[in-house]
């Protein structure tokens, strides 16, 4: 029989903030005025806002409580595919957390020298690691690395007196890809991929052209396989002047093993909360360096830093740049954690994480591959994804799967995505699972399956034993209640 | 390798399941030309002792507020943080869980952002608000390109005033869009010049700051009455929501955006990131809303519970016509905002505003007793402009050494502005800590 490690356990209701508490009490230890009270005019004074009002253990409850409701990688496996949702170091959590810190940003870089000195290091790592010529860590998500590459394309055919309007983006793309794009004013030119699921170059040839910028694309791709035309893609669009994004998200199956540098990209954007260990936060924040080559090095965001005779500076003379992304240098606490994760692994050990990050989702495709749909039997690089096909005989859908694993204990992978695989259930491990974790999410989906066939009743009304059971996302989609209009 | 839990029998075993020989072998689709020439060397692992002791040490290397005191703000600001809002957000459950797209078991995110929206909604006097996004300055950028958007006008108008990191930022979004951008000049007051936006009919939007970056509270009913019967979008941003507590916010002056970033809400200054992107609208320009937003729904037993909802607008399904790129925001700081602002309660905020208030007169009162010339004389918050003198930076040099840091040299974001620095009161300073400022400078 298979383990079933959820449990109902014991879950606490909890109201929302401002259905406790009560007039008078607080949460907060107010300093002591010991300055007289300053004139104000009375004019320009508001009401303040009418927030609830709590004690400490109201707060340390409440807070408590709703914990409790979420599911983290600390809870369990969460496969969420093109996530990377690897285990996160609790020494990192904790360095970032140094009360030297606390310091502020504009103050003089003499100042600051310990900061800069991680950022300037961090950045180096990173160029080795995607053998790219020189990085800004400013984007603040792997979509606002996106966006900075955009910027630096756009920024690099102006000041060749061009204007390309078009951007080749395949089927396999982040949705995120098109959006960043747009902003840029480049209209997105779909590409489907081939029948092996990678993308061919006639592809690319027929419809690169010198109105179009170039190409974005994600390698490995989200179907887990290295576009293994890469190279060739890149002559192509360097042959009619264009340039090669990459979207790095997926950079967890090659590191150490292929260099985007030498493979003839010229912009990657990295994503430091997937790849390097820092945690999601349930939504962020993230971090999205941007690493590109020789040739677009001068369109990068400022300020820059910059090493003079052992001291790190601070440079915004750089005329060509896009100019600045981020009122500061970027999200620092999440660069620290990655640099902490990448001195703690070394090449060493960040080489074996993409081997075993590789390891673990060819397992798993091979085990799953006997009770469900593999569209693409290949080997994989860091993630698999399996179709509906073989659900639908059940008349049981890869919604239904995901909820009743959630039974079994696990986050259910991310599913109907990408939207070239029906009914997609895309699978990303990491390297961080163990095979006896593994073992037993494999036979969690297998015994799925089993049910599926036996008794689809259990999928269809799963989830039971959650904080809630399935919830009406249409009706808060018509009638959207965004916040509670609440007075006290 | 304590973070990779495969034994070398795990290995072997899995191996055999793919029919493998080697791991190797699993890379075989990625070309020979592909595979990486460059040696790859980055360092010798270190362990976690020496990793926590190579962080301190650097961590030693800054001027952070446990052993300097510090007079600066512009955008980034000490403020006491509760123990129980740190602690409660380094909780597992919420760090290291992902954007909730299966909201069953992710109810603890989700009903989080939806008091965190309430209580945003409620601080800056707006109808509704979005779930976070990245800073303040990505905030003004998005609420400027949503003006652009609803109004089908390609020209906004900024003032000088705002963060001039804040301006930059838009400047890069909006550039490649063919956007105009007008900078309405300050006035000798400290608040911002319209006149020069007053063909308001062209603009998508107004924005300005207030607290602007000198500190000072804008007119803002004023210029919401320039520009009350155009179809321009008044947008008003921030750095310091704090001022909330005790002046007018930006809903009651006839925002239309409110937006900015809320650091100062609890969250550690961390080098000037990870912050927050604070975003309020009114209703009816709910479906132009960049970011994410989480709306109340109930379950199939008529149980409440949260979902993340109108994903229409949003990039994975709308692809290139998306509200914006976001994806990720700053969803843990937005918690953390949430815990601060619920810690403190009605009460202790405004307190709490008052007492930043105070303080920053005082110091103001003091130095002017010493002559020290305060720039403008608008009312303000927490931050002010005084003017030392060009040759008062030697002097600054020296407080410095002696881990005092007198403000900012403001001279470097306003050239004009030479021997004039902007200057930061908290709860954090004591009245001695101001005496004593006021005497180094003065002395």
């Amino acid at each position: 029989m298979t383990k079933q490690f959820a449990n109902t356990g014991l879950m606490l209701n909890e109201p929302l903030l401002w259905e406790k508490g009560g007039k008078g009490k607080s949460a907060f230890s107010m300093p002591n005025q010991d300055v007289e009270q300053a004139f104000i005019d009375k004019d320009i004074t508001g009401e303040g806002p009418n927030f609830p009002e709590l004690s400490e253990i109201d707060i340390a409850r409440h807070y408590t409580r709703l914990s409790t409701w979420n599911f983290g990688v600390d809870t369990g496996m969460y496969p969420l595919g093109s996530c990377t949702m690897k285990y996160n170091p609790k020494i990192n959590e904790k360095l970032a957390a140094l009360s030297g810190w606390s310091a502020n940003p504009l103050i003089a870089e003499e100042l600051n020298q310990g900061a800069l000195e991680i950022m300037y290091r961090l950045a180096d790592f990173l160029k080795e690691i995607t053998g790219m010529d020189a990085v800004s860590l400013q984007p603040a998500a792997g979509a606002h690395g996106e966006l900075a590459g955009m910027l630096i394309c756009h920024a690099y055919f102006k000041s060749k007196n061009s204007i390309r309007k078009k951007i080749i983006i395949p089927d396999t793309a982040h949705g995120t890809n098109p959006a960043s794009a747009a902003l840029c004013g480049f209209k997105p030119v779909a590409v489907k991929s081939g029948q092996n699921g990678t993308l061919s170059a006639e592809t690319v040839a027929a419809v690169m052209d010198e109105d179009t910028a170039g190409i974005m694309i994600t390698n490995p791709n989200t179907l887990g396989l290295f576009e293994e035309n890469i190279k060739d893609i890149a002559e192509i669009v360097h042959s009619k002047g264009g340039l090669v994004y990459c979207d790095g998200a997926n950079m967890n199956a090659i590191m150490g093993i292929a260099a985007p540098g030498e493979i003839g990209i010229d912009v990657i954007q990295l994503n430091l909360h997937k790849t390097f260990s820092t945690p999601h936060g349930g939504g962020g924040p993230g971090s999205g360096p941007i690493c590109v080559n020789k040739k677009l090095e001068p369109f990068l965001p400022v300020p820059r830093i910059i090493k003079q005779d052992n001291k790190y500076i601070i440079s915004e003379d750089f005329p060509q740049s896009i100019g600045r992304l981020h009122t500061f240098f970027g999200n620092f606490g999440v660069m620290l954690k990655a640099y902490c994760y990448i001195m703690s692994m070394g090449d060493k050990y960040l080489e074996k994480a993409s081997k075993l990050a590789v390891l673990n989702a060819n397992y798993i495709k091979t085990s799953l591959k006997e009770v469900l749909e593999l569209p693409y039997d290949r080997l994989c690089m860091h993630e698999c994804v399996f179709s509906d096909k073989k659900l639908e005989q059940y008349k049981v859908t890869t919604l239904d799967l995901a909820k009743r694993l959630m039974e079994y204990g696990y986050h259910p992978p991310t599913i109907y995505f990408p939207l070239i695989v029906h009914g997609a259930i895309m699978i990303e491990p990491t390297e961080t699972e163990s095979k006896e974790e593994i073992d037993n999410f494999i036979e969690a989906i297998k015994s799925i399956v089993c049910e599926a066939k036996e008794n689809p009743q259990l999928l269809l009304d799963a989830p039971k034993i959650c904080k809630t059971r399935r919830l009406d996302e249409t009706k808060a989609a018509r009638k959207p209640i965004l916040t509670e209009g609440y007075r006290l | 390798m304590r973070y990779l839990p495969h034994s070398e029998d795990d290995i072997r075993e899995m191996l055999e399941k793919i029919g493998a020989e080697s791991i190797e072998e699993l890379f075989c689709s990625v070309p020979k030309e592909c595979i990486r020439k460059k040696p790859f060397k980055i360092a010798e692992p270190l362990t976690e002792w020496e990793l926590e002791s190579h962080i301190k040490n650097l961590s030693q290397k800054t001027a952070s507020s446990d052993e300097y005191k510090v007079f600066a703000g512009a955008g980034s600001y000490e403020h006491y943080i509760p123990a129980t809002a740190s602690y409660l957000l380094s909780r597992s459950e919420f760090v290291t869980a992902y954007t909730p797209y299966q909201p069953e078991i992710s109810q603890g995110t989700l009903q989080g952002i939806f008091e965190y929206q309430t209580l945003t909604a409620q601080l800056l006097g707006m109808e509704i608000s979005n779930a976070s996004l990245y800073d303040g300055s990505s905030a003004l950028a998005e609420a400027l390109l949503m003006a652009v958007r609803i109004t089908g006008r390609k020209k906004v108008a900024l003032s000088s005033a705002i963060h001039p990191g804040h301006r930059m930022v838009a400047k890069t979004y909006l550039k490649p869009a063919n956007i105009e951008i007008i900078e309405m000049p300050y006035l000798k007051n400290g608040l911002t010049d319209i006149s020069s936006a007053s063909d308001s009919e062209s603009f998508a939007a107004i924005a300005v700051q207030s607290p602007n970056f000198f500190g000072c509270i804008e007119d803002l009913k004023k210029i919401k009455e320039s520009i009350k019967d155009t179809k321009t979008l008044f947008i008003v941003s921030f750095t310091e929501p704090l001022a909330y507590g005790l002046y007018k916010n930006p809903g009651t002056c006839g925002a239309d955006i409110a937006c900015g970033e809320g650091q100062s809400l609890g969250i550690p200054q961390s080098f000037g990131g990870p912050g927050l992107g604070m975003f309020a609208a009114n209703k009816k320009y709910m479906r132009s809303i960049p970011g994410r937003l989480v709306g109340q729904t109930n379950d199939i037993d008529g149980k409440r519970g949260f979902v993340l909802t109108l994903s229409t607008r949003e990039q994975h399904i709308r692809r290139e016509k998306a509200t914006s790129n976001i994806c990720t925001n700053a969803s843990l700081c937005a918690l953390g905002a949430s815990i601060y602002m619920a810690s403190l309660g009605k009460r202790n905020f405004k307190k709490l505003a008052r007492l930043n208030y105070d303080k920053t007169e005082y110091l103001k009162k003091t130095l002017k007793k010493e002559g020290v010339k305060i720039r403008f004389e608008a009312p303000g918050f927490n931050e002010f402009i005084a003017d030392f003198g060009k040759e008062f930076s030697a002097k600054y040099n020296e407080l410095k050494s002696k881990k005092i840091i007198a403000g900012i040299p403001i001279k470097q974001f306003y050239p004009e502005l030479d021997g004039s620095y902007l200057l930061c009161v908290t709860e954090t300073k004591t009245k001695e800590d101001l005496d004593i400022l006021s005497k180094e400078i003065t002395s």
